[in-house]
Parts: C-alpha cells; sequence; structure tokens
C-alpha cells in the first residue's frame, strides 16, 4: 500500500497535466471522464491520462492519495484540481484556462 | 448499491445543519444525484475542500452505494 502511494506520488510530480480516469480519451468507460477529457481536448492540451481500470492498485490508491472518493482526478503541476464537477464549473469560469495558460 | 434520496438529504442536513440542499435524482434510479449545497461551512475553503468535506458527511458511500452526484457547493 506504501508503495501504490509512492508509485502514485512520483507519476503526479512526473507529469505537467495528468488525468487519472476510467478508460482512454479515446475510449472513456465513463461519462464523467469522458467529460474531462473532452475539455482538455478542447483546450487543445497535452495531457497523459492513466486507466485506472488496467490497475487496481491505483484505482483503490489514488482516492487515498487525494482523499478523493471518485474518478476522475486531475493534476496539473504536482497539484490535485478537482473532479469533473470542479473541472467543468472552473473551464466554464476560464479559471481552467488561467492555470493551463501560466503552468504550461 | 444505491441510496434514498431521503436518506442522502438526511447524510447532507447532518453534515451542513445550517444547509441549503436541493438534490435532483437525475435518472430515477436511486444512484445518480445532482446536489446543490448553499452552507456558511464553506466561508474560506476551495472547491476542493466544499467537496471534500460533501464527501466526508456522506460517510464513505461516495463512491460506494453511491455511484454518482454531480456536486455543486456554494457559501452562504
Amino acid at each position: 500500500m506504501e508503495n501504490a502511494q509512492k508509485k502514485i506520488d512520483e507519476l503526479v510530480k512526473s507529469k505537467d497535466v495528468l488525468l487519472f480516469m476510467k478508460g482512454s480519451p479515446e475510449q472513456p468507460q465513463c461519462g464523467f471522464s469522458m467529460t474531462v477529457s473532452k475539455i482538455l481536448k478542447d483546450l487543445k492540451i497535452k495531457f497523459y491520462s492513466i486507466n485506472v481500470l488496467e490497475d487496481e492498485e491505483i484505482r483503490v490508491g489514488i482516492k487515498q492519495y487525494s482523499n478523493w472518493p471518485t474518478i476522475p482526478q486531475l493534476y496539473i503541476k504536482g497539484n490535485f484540481i478537482g473532479g469533473c464537477d470542479i473541472v467543468k464549473e472552473m473551464y466554464q469560469k476560464g479559471e481552467l484556462q488561467k492555470i493551463l495558460k501560466i503552468t504550461t | 448499491m444505491a441510496i434514498s434520496r431521503e436518506e442522502l438529504f438526511r447524510l447532507l442536513k447532518s453534515g451542513f445543519p445550517d444547509g441549503e440542499i436541493k438534490i435532483d435524482d437525475l435518472a430515477g434510479d436511486n444512484n445518480h444525484y445532482a446536489a446543490n449545497i448553499k452552507s456558511s461551512k464553506f466561508k474560506g475553503k476551495t472547491k476542493v475542500q466544499q467537496h471534500q468535506m460533501v464527501y466526508a458527511a456522506l460517510k464513505g458511500k461516495m463512491g460506494n452505494e453511491l455511484h454518482a452526484l454531480a456536486l455543486t457547493t456554494e457559501e452562504k
């Protein structure tokens, strides 16, 4: 379990924009994951995604890592930004675009 | 794996006694809800912290009994 947290921490810090999701941006397996990946695609942002359905350790571990019970989860520069509702709200208000412009 | 609207309301109300809580059952299946909560407890908190407070009020049910909860939180 500790190893999983370490692995997740390294992953999160290794990418500027990282999305933990169910499925892939091309084939999302859940509507919430689809929404967030679609927003990132619309913004033409280069992002990495991890399919939590392919790794049980990460699927369980990421929820502890961020104290957040659901997937998707978006990280920018190692910071947890939010799940679907927050990302959507930030996108609609233009806040997400601002953060991405500053950090990437 | 579902939770009734009444149970969801009760949990949210116990977490946010001053809360103005609106709940919609999106799919009519007791498993996909949208909730809007206005509470003074959100004051000075980030969105992530606000939602974490809501999840804490749901006592581990989020992601388990409750599959989907579209959440909006506002300061009162």
